[in-house]
């Protein structure tokens, strides 16, 4: 790991202002994918703004009917949370199945959907949930917050400060762990949320994307057996070590029809 | 258990903002604080100059969990975090669990059920197994093989490993240890 500066400030204003005079700096909230890049080289910044201290990143509460959770919050916090598992059990359910009990003491929700690796967990409940992501400046809805492979609309130095989940009817996620890693091989989240079924794929894709196809066959039917007959088009979809793009698209019905039948 | 460093006074006080940041923390209990280059990983100052050996480091890329230690109670890889990620936190490395000349118990349970061969995981698997304990006052089998799915062992397939934890939390549970 080459060298750099570390910063460890205590207020959003300071966190900017970190960020601004550095060369090449990124933020740190975990380290968990942030310190293995580093040590690999593939990344070398300048300057570390650790977010560890900046209070109004911390924290869940749930209101009415929604559900906040500060970015730093890390996923173990996530999945022991009773404001979690009361108002989203599935979302609590998620975390609690991310890595290993030391990847979930360190990482964030905030880091993880920064990186936006394809293979994450929370994009699918951001998207499947209609969940908005908080910046100092601005409120982007999950829809348009995720915009390719490892690429957000967050603007260079711009931090995620909270993320809001409006708790949905029902909710459920399945996914199909590589066995190694635990990340996502694929992931679906279903949600019935105000705006209807909403179905997300994390996993198979280059970026978390709606299944359409299958939230139409379950507005009319919430079951399992609607999925029947329709499939997604590996057309586009990762192909890799792991897994072909067929054997994804067909996993993407399998993890669907599960995530259902946890529901009904 | 190895001595720790005498702490090395710090020149300036101040934010740590620099490439040498101050770092104070407390390790088995005792105040560790020193000026440390900002790259300095937490495995490498537990194992270089505070000379706690027995966290070891398996692979240096987060899969083995070899070099897990407890951050305030909860296990962390070493390997993936900064020294200075770890400022006034408390760190339990397995040099900080016996007590008193004796082993604790779920250190004892490793032992009488043959969960050890070269030893290598070991340190790493029974810090997780204590915090799985103490987080999980009822834990079955199903439950310890998710938690040590970060903990690697190249050496004794498992089957002893479950058995000790089994053992290792029914006996914290019966010390109050929880
Ligand atoms: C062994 C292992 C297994 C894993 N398994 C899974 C899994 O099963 N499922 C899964 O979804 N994930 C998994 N992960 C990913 C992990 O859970 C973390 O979510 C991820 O590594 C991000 O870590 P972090 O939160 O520590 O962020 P960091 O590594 O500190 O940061 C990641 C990126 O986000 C940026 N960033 C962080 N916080 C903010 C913020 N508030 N605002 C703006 N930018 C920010 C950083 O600058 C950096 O670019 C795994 C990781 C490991 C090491
Ligand atoms: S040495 Fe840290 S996980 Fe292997
Ligand atoms: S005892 Fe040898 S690696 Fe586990």
């Amino acid at each position: 790991m080459y060298e750099f500066r570390y910063h460890r400030p205590g207020t959003l204003e300071d966190a900017e202002k970190a960020f601004s005079k550095g060369d090449d700096p990124l933020f740190l909230a975990g380290g968990q994918t942030t310190l293995p890049v580093m040590k690999q080289r593939l990344a070398s910044p300048s300057d570390l703004i650790d977010l560890v201290r900046i209070p109004e990143l911390r924290g869940i509460s749930l209101k009415q009917d929604t559900l906040t959770i500060g970015a730093m919050t890390c996923h173990e916090d996530v999945a022991r949370s009773a404001d979690v598992k009361s108002a989203l059990p599935a979302l609590a359910g998620l975390a609690g199945d991310i890595g290993d009990p030391a990847v979930r003491s360190r990482g964030t929700l905030g880091g993880s959907i920064a990186n936006n690796d394809p293979a994450a967990d929370y994009p699918a409940a951001l998207v499947a949930l209609g969940a908005s992501v908080h910046t100092p400046s601005r409120v982007i809805a999950a829809q348009d917050f995720f915009t390719g492979m490892f690429e957000t609309a967050l603007e260079e130095g711009e931090m995620i400060v909270k993320v809001t989940f409006p708790v949905p009817e029902y909710a459920a996620y399945a996914k199909f762990p590589n066995p190694a890693s635990r990340y996502a091989t694929v992931g679906v989240f279903v949600a019935r949320t105000q705006d209807g079924i909403r179905v997300a794929v994390t996993g198979a894709g280059p970026c978390v994307f709606r299944a359409g196809e299958f939230e139409k066959a379950l507005e009319g039917d919430f079951s399992a057996n609607a999925l029947d007959g329709v499939s997604i088009s590996p057309d586009g979809l990762n192909s890799d070590l792991h897994a072909s793009a067929a054997y994804r698209a067909n996993l993407i019905g399998v993890m669907a029809r599960r995530a259902v039948a946890k529901l009904s | 258990m190895v001595a720790l460093v005498t702490p090395t006074p710090r020149p300036h006080e101040g934010a740590p903002q620099s490439a040498m940041p101050a770092i104070s923390l407390s390790v088995n209990g005792k105040p560790v604080a020193g000026e440390y280059e900002a790259r300095t990983l937490l495995c490498d100052l537990l194992r270089g100059p505070l000379a706690l050996t027995g966290t070891h480091v398996g692979c240096d890329t987060s899969q083995c969990g070899a070099c897990v230690v407890l951050i305030d109670g909860d296990p962390v890889k070493s390997c993936a975090m900064l020294a200075a990620q770890a400022e006034g936190c408390e760190i339990t490395t397995i040099e900080g669990l016996a007590g008193d000349g004796k082993l604790h118990p779920m250190q004892e349970a490793f032992r009488d059920q043959h969960a050890l061969q070269c030893g290598f995981c070991t340190p790493g698997m029974i810090l997780t197994s204590v915090a799985l304990a103490r987080n999980n006052p009822a834990l079955g089998e199903e439950d310890v093989a998710k938690g040590l799915e970060g903990n690697l062992c190249r050496c004794t397939g498992y089957r002893n490993i479950i058995r000790a934890v089994m053992a290792g939390a029914k006996e914290m549970a019966e010390q109050g240890d929880v």
